[in-house]
């Protein structure tokens, strides 16, 4: 008992530290500006909710017994409240703006709701204390129902996020009565809670029905596999027809980014070598195509006959990077691609190459795609070039990942001795395993340059790596879906969110360190990866049928 | 007819002198086991042999042919396999994806066949599987080819590691103490299968091993080493009572030499 409360205690505290944390450098205010459902529920106080239910939901988990839990929850819950109070009583009364310049009456006023003195410092106390009850009780329902709930309420906030995207699907009467200009109205939430909670209760219960069967090639290729599929395809190829510019423009982000992630994939997720100068590549890529097309230059080439060379000079680029560090291993290998990248952007902003590739203002009129008379010109027409892009990508990648020299890179990640006694030659596949993924960072570059129309040094900064980096890990390392999954989350999302730019990466930064500590393996991961990282048993895999060799 | 010839083989590491002048000659399909004490020059010797150490001075001659200069792959794929003292499988991989591995230089599949899956890739993915399940068959461990290696017991990891090696179509086969930490039921198992490796394949293998009871019983021949020397060579009958071998194992002091 006396631990738990001890705990309770810690557990309070540290989401009271969070919580002033979150009003204190204005994230409150900024995400209180934007209403999800209806006029009342606010992003800024749907952050303070979630960590109320959050700090409900810890106090009650780690304590034996229910009741004991939920008191837990009680006193977790009232010390974070307590510790907004201390913050509103603190701002009345001192002049606490002259160093927090977002302790304000605007935030008073927030965190009170608009009430007296008083009763106002009560406010939080109570919805602390109530809100972590709620999160105790969530606690201690059955698993399944604790996740029912749990994604249908990650649905509606997704939902309500996505609005912009999914308004515009929608005929206008009945968008209205589904969406506000913000976010969900009561009726969209109530209903995205009731439909979403039943689908996902229905397919949670299919998923655990399908799991005790054994794994048959029928089951993967069921109807509804099919049908979604096809959904998804309609979807893709749609997109930029009924969708807004802004969002087309989002999109192509996305996807330039997944060709990079795929890219990059070969070389840390399939061979296990840390490459933190990526953007080298798509910087190559970007200033090849610029030189060889813009009228300023003196090769005059049009797009496509551009797009090779782009895609050859950004593969040499890993060649020639490749051969130094061949013999380098994790975190020496780490800062050697770190500094590549650095140099890279150092010789393109030098004096010595100014006249070539225009230093710091960098090159303009990049030449355009044109297939018979038509040219891309606008987001939405870049969409279908990217789409093809990022679908050749994904062949090579996974059929590269299914042959011998997928094999012989997996070899290479698990123990480079090992592999090389096996009689894999360790230069030329690590050498290719740089060269294609190069290949695909050139690519995306190139594409990048045509589309903004002009490649300055500041577009090609350390950030892009780590991006890429974050993105393969924050889906899971070595898979595919995963960066796909991680493109979407990492680059997609955060554009979604514009509004929130300031605090762009403190989010960003939260989210990393959460996934390490409670999903290493990332959103969609390897399966074995899965298994090895939670050291759960495996299941007993059925032995896969020999591929026969008639099959086409 | 000799498969592999060491001659006057030297490595120095720093002032540590861990081979000197060493000399060896393994005839062809027998059990060729060295021992020695610990840091004797054992498992340097094997490295010089795989290519990951380069001897200072000497050579080794494999099936007439020097292996100097050679990559630790090239040698490999030349005819010499290894496994390992503490067990160095892929061990996030399965055990069919282990010993598939291992044909890696064998196989024909290039970029091209990969990318498109021409019907030579189906050919040989479905060659491979089933060789894969024949070798793992032999080893002992049918049924247990969609396992991931690391959940293998500790004997079947040892029997993976054999059958990976296998893989490779070696002519010599070098097993670094295969019988380290197994029960005596285990060990009996090792010893049949070491046998069947010599007698239905005809491979030649080079045996380090410090169970004395599966050196004694497997060695058609034994090399001691001791500070990187030859100290004896002999069948199993003479080495036993060799006073030099008995003093090497018993400590310098009841040396008379």
């Amino acid at each position: 008992m006396k631990t738990e409360l001890r705990t309770a205690l810690r557990i309070g505290l540290l989401g009271g530290l969070v919580a002033s944390h979150i009003c204190l450098v204005g994230m409150l205010e900024t995400f209180a500006k934007r209403n999800l459902i209806g006029d009342y529920l606010s992003m800024g106080y749907l952050l303070l909710l979630t960590l109320f239910l959050f700090v409900g939901y810890k106090a009650t988990q780690v304590a034996q017994k229910a009741a004991t839990g939920l008191l837990c929850a009680i006193i977790a819950g009232g010390i974070t409240g307590a510790s907004l109070s201390d913050l509103v009583f603190l701002t009345q009364n001192f002049q606490l703006r002259e160093i927090f310049a977002h302790a304000s009456p605007a935030l008073v006023k927030l965190l009170t709701l608009g009430q007296s003195k008083s009763l106002g410092l009560l406010i939080p106390i109570v919805s602390g204390i109530s809100w972590s009850l709620f999160g105790g009780f969530f606690a201690l329902l059955p698993k399944l129902w604790r996740r029912v709930l749990l994604n249908t309420l990650l649905l509606t906030l997704l939902l309500g996020l996505l609005r912009d995207i999914l308004n515009s699907l929608l005929p206008g009467d009945f968008g209205k009565t589904l969406f506000t200009s913000s976010g969900l109205t009561y009726i969209g939430a109530g209903s995205s809670l009731f439909c979403g909670g039943i689908l996902i209760w229905a397919f949670l219960t299919y998923r655990e029905q399908q799991k005790l069967k054994p794994e048959t090639s029928e089951s993967r290729n069921s109807p509804l596999q099919k049908l979604l599929f096809s959904l998804l395809i309609l979807f893709l190829l749609t997109f930029p027809l009924w969708s807004k510019s802004f969002l087309s423009n989002v999109a192509d982000s996305v996807g330039l980014y997944i060709i990079m992630g795929l890219g990059l994939n070969l070389v840390v997720g399939f061979a296990g070598m840390l490459d933190l100068g990526f953007v080298a590549f798509y910087a190559i890529g970007a200033y090849t195509m610029a030189v060889l097309t813009s009228p300023s230059g003196i090769f005059h080439f049009s797009f496509w006959q551009a797009l090779p060379f782009s895609m050859l000079i950004a593969m040499s680029g890993g060649i020639i990077l490749g051969l130094p560090i061949l013999r380098m291993r994790g975190d020496y290998l780490a800062i050697a691609t770190l500094g590549f990248g650095e140099i890279i952007r150092i010789l393109v902003i030098s004096d010595f190459l100014k006249p070539y590739l225009g230093g710091a203002q960098g090159i303009t009129n990049i030449g355009k795609p044109e297939i018979a008379q038509f040219t891309f010109k606008n987001p939405e027409h870049f969409y279908y070039l990217i789409l093809i892009g990022c679908l050749i990508a994904w062949f090579i990648a996974s059929r590269l990942k299914k042959s011998r020299l997928g094999r012989a890179w997996m070899a290479i990640r698990e123990d480079e001795d090992v592999a090389q006694a096996m009689g894999i030659n360790r230069v030329t596949t690590k050498l290719t395993a740089f060269a294609i993924g190069a290949l695909f960072g050139g690519l995306s570059g190139a594409i990048f340059a045509s589309m903004v129309d002009s490649v300055v040094p500041k577009s090609f900064d350390l950030l892009i790596s780590i991006n890429v980096l974050a993105l393969i890990i924050v889906g899971g390392i070595g898979s595919l879906p995963g960066v796909l999954v991680g493109a979407v989350v990492l680059v997609g999302l955060p554009e979604l969110l514009r509004e929130f730019q300031e605090y762009r990466l403190l989010v960003y930064g939260a989210v990393l360190v959460t996934m390490m500590l409670y999903r290493p393996e990332g959103l969609w991961p390897e399966v074995t990866l899965q298994h090895i990282l939670h050291k759960t048993a495996q299941p007993e895999f059925p032995v896969r049928p020999l591929p026969t060799p008639e099959k086409k | 007819m000799a498969l592999l010839t060491a001659n006057g083989l030297t490595k120095r590491f720093g002032g540590l002198l861990a081979l000197k002048d060493l000399e060896l000659t393994i005839q062809e399909k027998t059990i060729h086991s060295v021992i020695g004490p610990n840091g004797a020059g054992k498992t340097t010797f094997f490295n010089c042999l795989t290519g990951f150490s380069i001897p200072d001075q000497g050579e080794i001659i494999f099936l007439g042919q020097s292996i100097h200069g050679m990559r630790p792959d090239q040698i490999a794929r030349w005819g010499i396999a290894r496994t390992y003292q503490n067990i160095r499988l892929f061990a996030n991989m399965t055990t069919s994806e282990n010993v598939i591995l291992g044909m890696h230089g064998h196989l024909q599949t290039n970029l091209f066949d990969a990318l498109f899956q021409t019907p030579r890739y189906w050919q040989e993915e479905y060659e491979t599987q089933k060789e894969a399940q024949r070798l793992l068959a032999f080893v002992g461990l049918e049924g247990k080819e969609a396992i991931i290696a690391a959940n293998l017991s500790y004997g079947d990891q040892r029997r993976l590691e054999i059958a990976r090696a296998l893989a490779l179509r070696p002519k010599l086969l070098l097993l670094d103490e295969p019988a380290a930490g197994m029960n005596p039921r285990e060990t009996n198992e090792m010893l049949t299968l070491t046998q069947r490796l010599r007698d239905e394949l005809g491979l030649t293998i080079l045996l380090i091993e410090h169970h004395m009871k599966v050196v004694m019983t497997l060695s058609d021949m034994i090399t001691v080493i001791d500070f990187g020397q030859k100290i004896a060579e002999g069948q199993p009958s003479a080495i036993q009572a060799n006073p030099q071998v008995i003093a090497a194992y018993l400590g310098g002091g009841a040396s008379t030499a």
